[in-house]
């Protein structure tokens, strides 16, 4: 797509969000906002063990209640090995999870489920359901997993795409450039660490939802909080056993996903249950089934080194990870694989290695979460860089700009090491990075922070991250669109395309109406779903803008080619000749239309049919967006508390087509990684049972904590998005960890290997450091 | 048992179950802009104004609130009609998924209802029973200090249309 020469009048401006008089006045419809006649209650029983074979299910006293309807357990339910992450055909995760089994792998794990005529129905029942359970030993350290007898977590024979199951090991990947041990031994400065993450959940306000029911013609459909509507369609589906064109998936608004949602969990349930009864069925998780039963970041052991020379040159990159999926290896190897496809193509450097493996353990289950792999990945490579600045006597920043990927560059790391496969070329069309570092270190005050005297209880210090992430996933993700000409001149915009909360109806609306030449208030949405919308893969892998924008982009010059041939017959000029300004056409000669006439004409007096217009795209390449973070932190020295005073990030995401939600996405995303960075963990006791899941014992920030973010985009014009624009949704959450690592360091000599840097953390660093 | 309410400016009397939670009685009544998002006191999704103080109706059982008077985000504005903490939210997007939303807007509202100038601590300090996991809470609260300003404005042009009257 040619950079369009003129300014545009819609994309680039920040309307309000089309969907947005429904947010602010409670009139939006969330997937709990209906309530349908005759509907069911569904609740879920897990499993308190981490590992464990149900001996028995009595289930008799629980059917018995008044208002039990149905309850589902392995023994009477379809079993068919699937994968419940959310991703393209055929999916990349192993087949390794079933509606309900015999053996239960992690506390949470489904035993059975209970639909009630209602929840306290539903809620006695469950209590009523008598288990017994052989327990077996579980594991709970990852380290562990590999370990010879060690206890074999899929032991089952219907399972398939797991790496090893009889070493626990769900994904295993390794890539090399170059020759990595020789560089490395002759590399004259070395850096190396061993970083861990840990626990982590997504904690969208609106926990899983889904309503499923049969319409009129006996189709079911399910009305879910999801971000994948047509793969929830193609699993439940495969889980039911039943053709797909017997279920629509409807996503109406829902409250936030962050990776939660790419992933299938109540719906299969509640279609089961609905085909069964023939009635309505609601499931919805409480807080608590949210943090045990529902998906969260992979905890990872990244072991990396670095080789340089004293000219600062890279000889050498190698990153060694351990990746914990938990019970079943939902993304277990995309996610392993973006930890270096996400990280390592950001510097130049001949010789490069990814090894690493997904291991099972009896926890709670990882899966996708917005940064997938890049957050866990920036921190090693982003510490080590600050590290090997150090060594060499420089400022990280030189070093940072000396050695970064740049405009017309292709990486080779990107072509050996994609998604969980081998890449692809990706020649890098656009790069703003060292703009947001010039940009970024001026805001925070980088050169007398940086070098200023450290002494006192309270020290202060500075530190910055710089990062890269993709714009979809190359050759594989696709969108779709369709736009349809109404005859007072506006539009209807379909497509697969999944708003979250995210802004994407709004982005792509506008997409469309730069496109066709009206207004946004032209174009009139419907979005995600299944009877209604053109496919598309759904909303992850930062791919929304750039896959199911450049969808959007396509229709919208299809049937704008369209709605000209009309108004070249109107105006009897070459339609090549026509300008098209808000809705009104003007020929050469000055003869003007309008859209409403144009439409009018076509629907119903000469050459009659509908103006309308599809796309799909794909992309071959994934732009990455870059950026760099800046963070200021004061340490305590007596008690080891961390404060962020500052934090600056500057992001390239092409151009923004809405700047103000744009900006939104980079402060929501860097709130999040500041959170996971200082105090969201989740803990377990020695039985693998999780300690504190609520919203109580479990730490996000609140307002009073995030008063330091400051966005600043940096535009730059990505020549393969549509007007110029490229990711932004992601990368920002990989920041914040290493960024303030490299404060703290800054501020009092310590390195932290170790998230979250509680104040018990950062004291015992101290501690050990022997600086206090 | 027999329950008086005024909920948004309409008082009625409701029957109600003696153990139904404020937040269930209002949404099966229609009112869907009180949001579950803990069920435990902890996220203010669920947030009212109940005799004009912010309250997590999660927490409160119907039966208790006899008599009092009842303000839901359905009650503050319209889509026909915004109220400027509404519009302010619009205007500099600062709501994304809008799941807390109507929390968020409830607490500005009770905010500016006190404190018609508030400094930016005390605008976080009113929203931090409030969790919003999309936004960072930065344009929230750029959204509050413009809707204290639009107030503001509101308030003088009335007070010249009355003084012109
Ligand atoms: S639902 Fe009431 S505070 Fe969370
Ligand atoms: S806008 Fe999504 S939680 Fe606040």
């Amino acid at each position: 797509m040619a950079r369009d020469n003129n300014k545009t009048q819609v994309v680039g401006h920040s309307p309000r969000k089309v969907d947005g008089v429904g947010l602010v006045t409670g009139t939006a419809q969330y997937v709990d906002d209906i309530k349908i006649q005759g509907m069911l209650y569904a609740g879920i029983l897990t499993s308190p063990h981490a590992h464990a074979r149900i001996k028995e299910i009595d289930i008799s006293a629980a059917e018995k209640l008044p208002g039990v309807m149905m309850i589902l357990t392995y023994q009477n339910t379809p079993r068919v090995p699937h994968t419940t992450a959310g991703q393209g055909f055929p999916e990349p995760s192993p087949y390794d999870s079933y509606m309900f089994d015999s053996k239960v792998r992690y506390v949470g794990d489904r035993v059975a489920c209970v639909a009630a005529e209602s929840e306290t129905a539903c809620r006695h029942a469950l209590k009523k359901i008598k288990v017994e359970y052989e327990l077996l030993p579980a594991i709970l350290d990852p380290r562990k997993s590999v370990e010879e007898n060690a206890p074999v977590i899929h032991d089952e024979k219907d399972s398939s795409g797991i790496h090893d199951a009889s070493r626990n090991i769900a994904a295993h990947y390794e890539a090399e450039l170059g020759a990595v041990d020789k560089a490395l031994s002759k590399s004259d400065i070395k850096v190396e660490g061993e970083f861990r993450v840990q626990y982590a959940q997504h904690c969208p306000i609106e926990p899983h939802v889904t309503i499923s029911y049969l319409d009129d013609r006996n189709r079911i459909v399910i009305r879910t909080s999801t971000q994948v509507p047509f793969h929830c369609r193609r699993i439940v589906a495969q889980c039911l056993q039943i053709p797909e064109q017997k279920i629509r998936v409807i996503k109406p608004r829902i409250g936030g996903a962050f990776g939660a949602k790419q992933e299938i969990l109540l719906e299969d349930l509640c279609a089961y249950i609905t085909l069964k009864t023939r009635r309505p069925v609601r499931i919805k998780y409480s807080r608590k089934e949210e943090f045990i039963s529902s998906r969260t970041r992979h905890p990872m052991i990244v072991k990396m080194k670095i080789g340089a020379n004293k000219d600062g040159s890279l000889q050498a990159m190698d990153q060694d990870v351990l990746s914990n999926t938990g019970a079943y290896g939902s993304h277990s190897l995309t996610v392993l694989t973006n930890v270096g496809s996400k990280t390592l193509p950001l510097y130049w450097c001949d010789n490069i290695r990814f090894r690493g493996s997904a291991v099972y353990t009896n926890m709670p289950v990882a899966g996708a979460y917005r940064g997938y792999g890049g957050t866990q990945g920036s921190y090693a490579l982003q510490v080590l860089m600050d590290e090997l600045a150090e060594k060499l006597k420089i400022d990280v920043l030189d070093l940072q700009r000396k050695w970064h990927i740049r405009l017309g560059q292709t990486h080779p790391m990107s072509a050996a090491l994609g998604e969980g496969k081998e890449g692809h070329e990706n020649p890098i069309h656009s790069c703003g990075l060292d703009a947001c570092m010039e940009l970024g270190a001026e805001a925070i005050g980088w050169k007398e922070k940086r070098n200023q005297a450290k002494k006192g209880r309270f020290r202060r210090g500075v530190g910055m991250a710089a990062l890269m992430q993709g714009s979809g996933i190359p050759n594989i993700d696709m969108g779709a669109a369709r736009i349809k000409m109404n005859e007072d001149g506006s539009f209807h915009l379909f497509m697969g395309a999944t708003d979250l909360g995210t802004g994407s109806d709004t982005i792509l609306a506008q997409i469309a109406a730069e496109t066709l030449g009206v207004p946004v208030e032209k174009i009139l949405v419907y979005s995600s779903d299944t009877d209604m919308t053109p496919f598309d893969v759904g909303a992850y892998a930062s791919s929304t803008t750039y896959i199911s924008g450049g969808a959007v982009h396509k229709a919208a010059l299809d049937c704008r080619t369209k709605i000209l041939q009309v108004a070249g017959e109107i105006l009897g000029g070459d339609p090549a000749s026509l300008k098209v300004e808000n809705g009104v056409v003007t020929a050469a000669n000055g003869k003007k239309t309008s859209y409403d006439k144009i439409c009018q004409r076509a629907l119903y007096s000469r050459n009659q049919f509908q103006i309308e217009g599809i796309g799909s795209h794909t992309s071959p390449v994934s732009p990455p967006p870059f950026a760099s973070h800046f963070a200021e932190v004061e340490v305590d020295m007596e008690t080891g508390k961390l404060r962020v005073l500052d934090y600056v990030a500057a992001c390239d995401c092409g151009v923004a087509i809405h700047p103000k939600m744009a900006e939104g996405q980079v402060e929501g995303s860097v709130a999040n990684g500041i959170g996971y960075a200082l105090s969201e963990s989740l803990y377990f006791d020695e039985h693998g049972r999780c300690l504190n899941p609520s919203f109580f014992d479990y730490k996000i920030l609140t307002s009073l904590e995030t008063g330091c973010i400051r966005a600043i985009l940096v535009p730059t014009y990505e020549p393969n998005g549509p007007y110029g624009a490229k990711s932004v949704a992601e990368i920002n959450i990989n920041g914040p960890i290493p960024a303030i690592a490299n404060a703290v360091y800054n501020a009092c000599g310590i390195r932290l290997y170790q998230t979250p840097f509680t104040p018990e953390s950062v004291w015992r660093s101290l501690k050990e450091a022997g600086k206090i | 048992m027999k329950l008086k309410l005024q909920i948004n400016g309409i008082t009625k009397t409701y029957e109600v179950a003696p153990h139904v939670t404020l937040l269930n009685f209002l949404r099966s009544q229609g009112y869907h802009g009180p949001k579950s998002g803990c069920g435990n006191g902890d996220c203010g999704a669920c947030e009212i104004l109940l005799n004009g103080k912010p309250v997590n109706s999660c927490l409160v059982l119907a039966a208790h609130c006899e008599g009092g008077s009842i303000l839901t985000i359905e009650g503050l504005g319209n889509p026909d009609n915004l109220h400027p903490v509404q519009e302010a939210f619009l205007e500099v997007a600062a709501a994304q998924c809008g799941y807390c939303t109507p929390g968020l807007i409830l607490s500005a509202y009770a905010l500016l209802m006190e404190n018609p100038e508030p400094e930016e601590s005390e605008i976080r300090e009113a929203l931090a029973g409030n969790l919003c996991r999309c936004t960072g809470y930065v344009k929230p609260v750029e959204a509050v200090q413009k809707a204290a300003q639009m107030m503001k404005k509101k308030a003088v042009s009335r007070k010249e249309t009355e003084s012109i009257g």
